[in-house]
């Protein structure tokens, strides 16, 4: 066979792996938005659910969903990127951060099932913080911490080193440069690679049914005091995220129309996850051409 | 006689197992432009940046010996090189602007320094500029990113940045080997124009170059400096057969 067949049934055959990947991709989300799209309604996405009777909305899960996210990054982003600062810059190459990089993989790659259940035992009976946004949050914790980690190191190590001597040799301390010149070189990586960390915690299920627990409190949207019982804010309140709804209702869901609120729910769930991704991209995208466009 | 800015006592350098700069001991005047050539690989980048402690950034890498400025030895561990920095530049081979506007480029390094009032920063910014023959290319544009200037424009601005410190001595590594003829010979300028208000050293590969510029060269071979002498001495009577051959283009 001569070179240039061969160079054309490989093109041919990875062409089609390509092919058939995007065939699947397209498939799966089309069927999953073309089933639910329908079932998408201000009203669905704003009302309490109903456990036995049909009309019942999400409402509740969504903002569960979007508060727990909000906690979580709290809890990571300044812990990650003190974390992530600290390998790049600080740590010397040693057995010691090779090690840390190490845990660091693992504790990413954990399965979430596992981590739910250290939750379970640890954060919601040992320490008592029970079934609560607060334990779900700590549980998340425990895999967007790595990945934040990842991303701030990632991200100061693709600033190029020449801007580092350039601060250096004006007599600026590490720390100024690390804040004036590298943090904002970084930014649109660590922001990006944020957004994305986020979609994962968005859709994450498993880890959240021990922990941030598979009910909801009947919430009092007029009700902003952190500390009342009724109160969306609460964080030590059980809190039944979407995809943890999308969950139960598939497997004991009552009310006649749950099979059209589990797909209302996904669809809605992985319009989302598509939010946060093509957001990622757009912003990174648009902050790189800010701070390094021929402006 | 002339003070000196900055002279080096048996400065030797390693690299871990790597000896790049052996017993140097040179003394730079203040004032003048003095140049380093030699070839490839001879240390001369590596020795002019243990002059300002960059080489400190480098895990492997070893200074011992004696660094004069004024009456202090600056290669003592006691040393603050982050003070230290300020008072000597550097300008480096490759231009390397900050990824912000053009004014912030200059106003970066005064302001962590202590210039705090715009009308300062300001007046600051434009006397920088001007001093390395930048001003009119830029002043309707100050706020724009510096990675839009050419790479000879940004040059001269990385030039203005270290001016802008009032440093006592600016080191160069190869400031114009990245630069079009005509860049580099504004740059030229330049340097020529620095000397009355600091001390100058500069790294090149360019024998035209420093004989243009400079008041003294030092030669590099291997890491030893082979001979060390006024620039119109050196090139036109060298006493050393190794110079004579280096300078004549006969290797290196
Ligand atoms: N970071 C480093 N680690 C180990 N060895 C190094 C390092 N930097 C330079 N060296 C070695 O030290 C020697 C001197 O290098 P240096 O960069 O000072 O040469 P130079 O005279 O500036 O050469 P050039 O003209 O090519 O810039 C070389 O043999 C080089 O391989
Ligand atoms: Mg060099």
């Amino acid at each position: 066979m001569s070179a240039k067949t061969v160079d054309k049934i490989a093109t041919g055959v990875i062409m089609c792996v390509a092919g058939f990947i995007i065939a699947v991709l397209l498939g799966l989300l089309g069927y999953i938005l073309i089933r639910g799209v329908g079932h998408i309604s201000w009203d669905f996405l704003t009302s309490a659910p109903e456990s036995i009777r049909a009309g019942g909305g999400i409402g509740p899960q969504l903002f569960n969903s979007l508060f727990l996210l909000v906690l979580t990054l709290i809890i990571t982003v300044p812990l990650g990127i003190g974390a992530g600062i600290y390998m790049s810059e600080y740590a010397k190459p040693s057995k010691l951060t090779s090690f840390i990089r190490l845990v660091v993989e693992v504790l990413s790659s954990f399965p979430s099932i596992i981590v739910g259940l250290f939750g379970l035992l640890v954060l919601v009976n040992k320490f008592g913080f029970g079934f609560s946004l607060f334990s779900g949050a700590l549980a998340l914790t425990i895999f967007n911490l790595p990945l934040m980690v990842r991303i701030t190191e990632q991200g100061l190590r693709g600033v190029p080193p020449q801007q580092k001597e350039a601060s250096f040799a004006l007599g600026i301390s590490k720390w100024k440069t690390i804040r004036s010149v590298l943090l904002p070189i970084a930014t649109p990586v660590i922001l990006s690679g944020t957004i994305l960390a986020a979609g994962r915690i968005f859709g994450e299920a498993a880890a959240l049914l021990f922990t941030a627990g598979m009910s909801s409190p009947r919430l009092d949207f007029t009700d902003w005091n952190p500390l009342d019982d009724r109160s969306p804010l609460n964080p030590f309140r059980p809190a039944e995220t979407l995809a943890v709804h999308i969950w139960k209702i598939n497997s004991e869901g009552l009310a006649p129309d749950a099979p059209q609120i589990a797909a209302g729910a996904s669809a809605v769930l992985i319009i989302m996850v598509l939010v946060f991704n093509l957001g990622a991209r757009a912003l990174g995208r648009y902050m790189t051409n800010k701070f390094t466009a021929a402006k | 006689m002339q003070a000196n800015a900055l002279s080096t006592k048996k400065l030797n350098v390693y690299y871990g197992e790597k000896h790049a700069v052996q017993d140097v001991s040179l003394d730079f005047a203040e004032k003048q432009v003095t140049a380093l050539i030699g070839p490839s690989g001879c240390g001369k980048s590596t020795f002019l940046r243990s002059l300002n402690r960059m080489n400190d950034l480098i895990p492997s890498c070893r200074v011992t010996g004696d660094i004069w400025m004024k009456e202090h030895n600056i290669n003592g561990s006691e040393t603050d090189v982050v003070a230290l920095r300020k008072h000597i530049g550097m300008v480096f081979q490759r231009p390397n602007p900050f990824h912000k506007s053009i004014y912030e480029n200059i106003a970066f390094g005064p302001r962590y320094h202590g210039v705090k009032k715009k009308a300062d920063l300001d007046n600051l910014v434009e006397e920088s500029l001007r001093k390395a023959a930048i001003w009119d290319e830029t002043k309707d544009r100050l706020h724009k990113s510096a990675f839009a200037l050419s790479g000879g424009q940004q040059q001269r601005l990385c030039i203005a940045r270290s001016v802008a410190l009032k440093p006592d001595i600016i080191l160069m590594d190869e400031p114009t080997s990245a630069l079009d003829p005509i860049s580099t010979s504004r740059v030229e300028d330049l340097i020529s124009e620095l000397k009355q208000d600091y001390s100058i050293v500069i790294v090149t590969h360019n024998m035209h170059q420093a004989a243009r510029i400079s008041d003294k060269t030092a030669f590099f071979l291997s890491g030893h400096v082979v001979e060390y002498d006024e620039t119109d001495k050196l090139f036109m009577d060298p006493s050393q057969k190794q110079t004579s051959d280096y300078i004549s283009g006969r290797f290196g």
